[in-house]
Formats: structure tokens, C-alpha cells, sequence
């Protein structure tokens, strides 16, 4: 495709896909399941930057805290009061699953707006996982809080009862359905956001509407860092309410 | 020829991105309405707002999943 935009004399000096392509960090052998790739750099990365904030930002325990110590309990504080909001008292033990992914998602977001960075959340690869790891332990807490009990989460009571078969094939259709919206809604975002940004970068190539096209780069940058914490804030809020269905599966 | 009527088919189903922006647009829009009308009650009904946001653009994500699979799997 690349190739053709250059041969139809485009003014693109490079395609705005070519950032989400996975390589090997050393050498150009083919990506295999061990290969330390540059996702694996930028997942290490994110995990390397949430330790340096929570741990050490967090270990001096001030009375009266400094930036870095401010940012940490703030991100805290934010985290807890919506699991404790959305799920109630009970869904407070399952937090730190929940504040894990936050900050795991809205870290990779964000290293992905360094330029030159890679976006290791633009692939449904890596949301894909997220998103099934929830589903799964979510079915799982379902089963064990409620017992057989959960499969009410279907049987809506509050339907007139000939609606309620209909109801039920709908429910179970929206129920599995569930990690796909949750997963691809999050890689969409960030990869159409990028490459948007990368668009408009390529047109800087053109000296008659660089100026215009620097400008629309700064627009959409912010634009992707406020997308980049809503889609964090998103995913992890999804958790919480499909958390709650499981502790609570009576409507 | 089929992969070009795919191509097509993957356009046309693009559009629910759009039908999705408008459902999206209704709920923020209403939200804000009723924000603007009793500003206190407001700030603690932002988290029922981005649900609403999500679950309608889930359907404009299906729009865009059906588009990829024309694309890349047909």
C-alpha cells in the first residue's frame, strides 16, 4: 500500500501504519513467541514507570506529600472511590486487580504519545488479553459468589414472562460478546488516534501547507492525550460494572 | 472482483462508526441538558455517563469489526 501511494506521486513520505509494526529489538530474524520485540521494550517500559511512581514516589511516606507522592495517592484515591461507587463495599477485594489495569493501560497510552514510541495498546492483541482476562475471572467470581444462582443475570424478572426467553438469548449474546467491544474499543481508539496524528505529520512534507500541518498535529496530540486517559478510565470503569453484574447478577 | 466488492462492503459498513457517533453525541448532549438544569446532581452521575458512551459505541465497534473483516478475513 505504501508502495502505491509513492507510485501515484503522494506527497506521504511514509505510511501511517508503519508505526504498529512489530520487530525484533535485536537482530531482523522473524518474530517468534519469545522474541523480545519493541513491545516487549515499551510493556517493560510502562511496568519500569508505574514502579518508579507507586513505589518510590510513595516511600517516603510524607505528612505533607511531595509531586510525585501527590500524583500517586491521587491516582489511588481516583481508582478506589470508583471501584467502591460502582461495585459497592463487597467489590473492594478485587481493587488492586483493578488499579493494576488502570495504571497498566493509561501508562502504555501515554508512553505511546512519545514520539518515536511504540503504542503497545493499539494492538487487540495486547487488549485482547486484557479484556479476556477480566471476562474469564469475572464469569469465574460470577459462578463462585452466586453459585447456579448467576445464570439469573439472563432471566431479566422484570420483563413480562413471554419477553423474557427473547430477552434471555439477547442477554447471553451481549454477555459474550463483552471482550470484543471491551478490547477492540480500547485498540481502536489508539490506533486510529495515531495514525491520524501520523496523517497529518506526513503532510508537513508539503512546504505550502506544513504550517497548517504542524498546527493540526499539535490539535490532534491533545486531543490523543485526553483520548488516551478517557480510554483507560473506559476500560477500567467497564470492569467495574461487569464486576458488579457478577457480584450482584439479580437486576 | 470479490475482494474489491469487499473493499466496498467494508466502506459501507464504516457508516456504523457514524451512526455510532450519533448515539454517542445524544448521550453526552442529553447528559449535559440535564447537568445544565441541576448542576449538583451533575458531578456524581460522570461515571453512568461514560458507560452510556461506551455501550453506544460498542455498536458503532461491531460496525468497525465487520469492516476489518471484510478488509483482512474475506
Amino acid at each position: 500500500m505504501a508502495d502505491d501511494a509513492k507510485a501515484e506521486g503522494s506527497a506521504l513520505e511514509f505510511h501511517p501504519m508503519d508505526q504498529f509494526v512489530v520487530k525484533p529489538l535485536f537482530g531482523d530474524g522473524d518474530v517468534g513467541l519469545f522474541t523480545i520485540t519493541n513491545v516487549t521494550l515499551w510493556m517493560a517500559l510502562a511496568v519500569v514507570a508505574i514502579t518508579a511512581l507507586m513505589v518510590l514516589g510513595t516511600r517516603g511516606r510524607a505528612i505533607i506529600p511531595n509531586r510525585s507522592q501527590s500524583i500517586a495517592e491521587l491516582a489511588y484515591g481516583f481508582v478506589y472511590k470508583m471501584v467502591e461507587d460502582v461495585t459497592g463495599k463487597d467489590g473492594v477485594v478485587y481493587f488492586p486487580y483493578i488499579m493494576t489495569l488502570f495504571l497498566f493501560i493509561i501508562f502504555a497510552n501515554f508512553l505511546g504519545l512519545v514520539p518515536m514510541a511504540f503504542t503497545t495498546t493499539s494492538h487487540i492483541a495486547v487488549t485482547a488479553v486484557l479484556a479476556m482476562a477480566v471476562f474469564l475471572s469475572v464469569t469465574i467470581i460470577g459462578f463462585v459468589k452466586n453459585g447456579p444462582g448467576f445464570l439469573k443475570l439472563f432471566w431479566v424478572d422484570a420483563a413480562p414472562l413471554p419477553l423474557r426467553p427473547i430477552l434471555a438469548v439477547i442477554e447471553v449474546i451481549s454477555y459474550f460478546v463483552r471482550p470484543v467491544s471491551h478490547s477492540i474499543r480500547l485498540a481502536g481508539n489508539m490506533m486510529a488516534g495515531h495514525a491520524v496524528v501520523k496523517v497529518f505529520a506526513g503532510f508537513a512534507a508539503v512546504a505550502a501547507i506544513s504550517p497548517l500541518s504542524v498546527l493540526a498535529v499539535t490539535a490532534v496530540y491533545g486531543l490523543e492525550v485526553l483520548v488516551s486517559a478517557i480510554q483507560a478510565y473506559v476500560f477500567t470503569i467497564l470492569t467495574c460494572v461487569y464486576l458488579r453484574d457478577a457480584l450482584h447478577p439479580h437486576h | 472482483m470479490e475482494g474489491e466488492l469487499a473493499h466496498i462492503g467494508a466502506g459501507i459498513a464504516a457508516l456504523g462508526s457514524g451512526a455510532a457517533a450519533i448515539g454517542v453525541g445524544t448521550v453526552a448532549g442529553n447528559f449535559l441538558a440535564g447537568a445544565l438544569r441541576n448542576p449538583s446532581a451533575a458531578g456524581g452521575q460522570t461515571a453512568t455517563l461514560f458507560i452510556g458512551i461506551a455501550f453506544a459505541e460498542a455498536l458503532g465497534i461491531f460496525a468497525f469489526l465487520v469492516a476489518l473483516l471484510l478488509m483482512f478475513a474475506v
